[in-house]
Parts: C-alpha cells; structure tokens; sequence
C-alpha cells in the first residue's frame, strides 16, 4: 500500500503511527471484550474511512457501500471473541466487509439477473475511442470526455464477476498481497492470481478503445500509477 | 521473432516471478510488446483515476451513531474463548477467591448480630488483600524481568520476550477481575493502580515476541513512564502490611479506604 516515492523519513513515520494505532486498536479490542461497549467506538471511528473506499470499489454504489461498512462492524462485534487480538484489527474488518461485500454483490446480481436487463456496453461503441482520451486538461470538453471515461469504467467493472472485481479491486486499488485475496475469495492462491489475470484482461478488452497511452502516461505524471506496481504476486 | 502473449506480459507487469529475466530481456528488444504492455499500463493507469466518493471527518462518528443502537449488549465471545489457557487462569483466580472467601469465613469470628454487614465486608476485604497482593508480587516480577532485560552481547539484534508476554497475557484476566472486585468494593485507590497495571500488561502483551533493542528500550521506558512498577510495589507492601494486621485486627473500615483513596 506504500507508494515507491516514498522518502524513508515519511515511510518510518507512517510505521511508527501503524504501530501506535496498531497497540490502540488492540486496547480497544481488549476494553470491548471486557464489556465497555464504547470502547468499539475508537475502532469504528478510526477504521470506517478504510472500509468505505474499500466497499465502494467493491459495490460501485454508495448506498450499498455504507451498508457494508455498517454490517462489517456490526459483524467484527458480535464475533470479536473469535478474533485474535494479536492480529491486526483493520486487516480482519477489512475481510470481513470485503467478505459481506462480495455476499451482497452475488445477492444483487442473483436479483439483476431475475429482472434480465442485458448488457449496455455493446450498445455504446458510436464514439470514436480516440475522442475520449484521458486527458487532464479541465476544458468543458475534456470534462465531458472524463465523465464519459468514468461511465465506461463503471460499466466496465459491472461486467466483471464479483470474484473478478474483488480481486481487482483488493490487488490494484488496495494493494492487498495475493494470499489476503485468496482468504477473501476462498480460493488457492494460484487461483486468486489467475482471477486477477482474468479481471485485467477483461477490463482491458472493455476500456482499451477508449483509453489512449498519452492518457496513460498523463495519469501517470499525475501521481496516479499503481499502488502495486513492481511487488510479486 | 515470438512474441510475448497477454498472460505473459500481464503475469510481468503484476510482478510474477516466473521467467521474469527472459521477459525483461525481451521487452528491452521488442517494440511491438512493449507497446503491448504499455497499452495494458494505459488502461491500468486510467482506472487509477475512478474516483471514490468524499468522505468527511465525521463520517467514523456517524456510522458509530448508526449502529450504536444495534450492537448487543456486550461482544460476543465465542465459545473458542474459554478454551484459551489465560481464561483458566481467570477462572482459577475465581476460584481462589470462592475458596478464600470460604476459609476466611470459617475462620472469622462469628459476628456480633448487630454489625454482620461489617463483619462480611470484612471478609471480602481480607480475601482481596491476599488474592491481590499474590497477583501483584507476580505481576511485579514479570515487570521487573522486562525492565532488565538486555541483549546479551552488542551484536544482538532481537531479544525474545514471549516468555514474558506469556505470563503477562496470563495475568491479564485475573487482573480485570480484581480491578473490578477492587471497584465494587469502593477501593477506588487500588482500581486505579489495576487499572494502570492492565493498560501495561495489555501492552506488553501485544508486543511482538521479538523485539529489536531499540524497541525493547521504548517498551521499557513505556512501562517506565507509568511508574507501574512503584506504585505496584508500594500497593504490594501495603496489602503485606494489611495482611499482617488483618489476622488479629479487624479489616479497613469504610474511612480507612477513603483515607487511602484520598491519598
């Protein structure tokens, strides 16, 4: 999850406060355990940020990611008896809300499918894919070429599986190691892999026409390269 | 010339060591993959940029607000817990409590039938100063062995505390429990140095078995900036002390623990 520009002054800092946070969490944990209900409340307050971007990614959906991030502490309380409290207590809410997430993604798409609405991304190839090239120019043309970048990868991310947009999601937005996937999708480790290969090629067949490598290498100028970049699987 | 295929670079770019060098070595060669993969880089990097809704400050003490109302009264627990060996401690200080109560009460004169409140009380207060003095000498001990210990020799780079953490994460359960008969009790002066005691133990007992000298010397002066080990010793003496004069004198009386709270 570290970015590579990191100084090591900025990196000793960030894991000087993850330990404090860290031995704080395992604190509260002990606290709640103990029967001080509001001791939770440090550990909801310190980790809802996390769990919200995390489901969001997941659900695509705002409503749906408060819900996750709700039912995951709801979740960690009633079972923090279960949980060890030498582990860390972000990483196991963090499988825990990815875990109801991808519970709620399957249940939605279960009760999409009953209502059979196809797939709309056939339909709106009209544009020429060149046209909507990244850029980061804020002219009100440009705007709209993002807005519509934007709609294409909401529809591109949609047609994933929801094994698929886990794995995605949880390697190249969170930065997870490939095992953490596993945990989460119940699988090997060699097939955690092969479904983020998967998610890849899929996402590349769907935005590649509108996607051009000077958008690429704009993004990337612009801070936004991968979190994961250069770590082994 | 073969070219790479899509897993291939894929497999490359996510960082899969397989055949990492002949890849490398071929990219360095061949225009047509590399810009295979800088297509696959473009298309990674534009989704770097789908953006996440803003969330306030605020947002952790609303989603507290919102489920507050929904928790149960207490977290659950499990069944695995009472299989952990530090619960049987727990229970096993329980238990000693029940049996010194027990001696304790057989032992004690019968009351005046004016005064059996007092006399009860007494009994209670008496159980607690030797259950508590016990789990302080032990707890006093597993402190100290922290507070001195050392690398053996300049070169070391890791010194293990896992025994100690052991015996700390032991004591944990049986010290929640006195600080709590310690509250009921009004003794609010040795609640308090438990209190203190338990936020220690809980740390030393999170720690990492390992621990490098430089963080070995911040658990140290962690448990040093508490004073944990003063105020447990003078806490310590001071139920000896009690339990002396508790044997032909009557237990501290209702003023007594207010002097000593005060204090």
């Amino acid at each position: 999850m570290i970015r590579m520009s990191e100084s090591a002054g900025s990196m000793q800092d960030r894991e000087a406060a993850q330990n404090a946070a860290r031995e704080s969490d395992a604190i509260a944990v002990e606290r709640t355990l103990a029967g001080e209900r509001d001791a939770f409340r440090g550990l909801v307050e310190r980790h809802s940020q996390q769990l919200f971007r995390l489901a969001y990614r997941m659900t695509g959906n705002e409503q749906d990611a408060e819900e996750v991030v709700q039912e995951a502490f709801l979740r960690a309380y009633r079972n923090l008896g279960q949980f060890g409290s030498r582990a860390n207590f972000g990483t196991w809410a963090y499988r825990i809300a990815a875990n109801y997430a991808i519970d709620r993604m399957r249940q939605k798409r279960s009760e999409d499918a009953r209502r059979s609405t196809p797939s709309r991304l056939a339909e709106e190839h009209e544009q020429d894919p060149l046209d909507l090239a990244l850029d980061e120019r804020p002219t009100p043309d440009r705007l709209t070429m993002n807005i519509e970048l934007r709609k294409k990868m909401e529809e591109a991310l949609k047609e994933l599986s929801s094994s698929e947009r886990t794995a995605f999601v949880m390697r190249h937005w969170e930065g997870c190691a490939i095992e953490e996937i596993a945990a989460v999708l119940k699988s090997t480790t060699s097939a955690a892999k092969n479904t983020v290969f998967r998610s890849v090629q899929k996402l590349r067949r769907a935005l590649e026409p509108y996607v051009g490598t000077r958008g690429a290498l704009q993004a990337k100028a612009a801070g936004a390269a991968p979190e994961t970049k250069g770590t082994e699987l | 010339m073969k070219h790479l295929t899509e897993e291939e670079l894929i497999a490359y770019r996510e960082g899969e060591p397989t055949q990492r060098q002949a890849i490398a070595e071929h990219l360095t060669g061949c225009t047509a993959c590399r810009a295979e993969l800088e297509r696959i880089e473009a298309v990674l990097a534009a989704l770097d940029n789908f953006p996440v809704p803003e969330r306030g400050p605020e947002y952790g003490r609303t989603v507290w607000q919102q489920i507050a109302p929904r928790l149960p009264e207490k977290a659950g627990r499990g069944w695995s817990a009472w299989f952990e060996p530090r619960r049987w401690v727990a229970i096993g200080a329980m238990a000693a409590l029940v049996m010194a109560a027990f001696i304790a009460g057989r032992w004690t004169k019968k009351p005046d039938p004016g005064t059996p409140a007092a006399s009860v009380a007494q009994v209670r207060q008496r159980v607690l100063v030797v259950a508590v003095g016990d789990h302080l000498g032990k707890s006093e001990m597993v402190l100290m062995e922290l507070a001195n210990a050392a690398p053996e020799n300049p070169g070391q780079k890791q010194i293990n505390i896992s025994a100690e953490q052991k015996r700390a994460e032991d004591l944990l359960d049986a010290n929640r429990l006195y600080r709590e008969t310690a509250k009921q009790e009004g003794d609010a002066a040795l609640a308090s140095v438990l209190d203190d005691l338990e936020r220690v133990l809980l740390d030393v007992a999170h720690s990492p078995d390992e621990l490098t000298p430089a963080k070995l010397e911040s658990l140290q002066k962690r448990i040093e900036a508490h004073g944990i080990l003063f105020k447990v010793r003078v806490v310590g003496k001071e139920l000896q002390e009690k339990q002396k004069t508790t044997n032909s004198a009557p237990a501290a009386t209702g003023s007594e623990k207010r002097e000593r709270n005060k204090a």
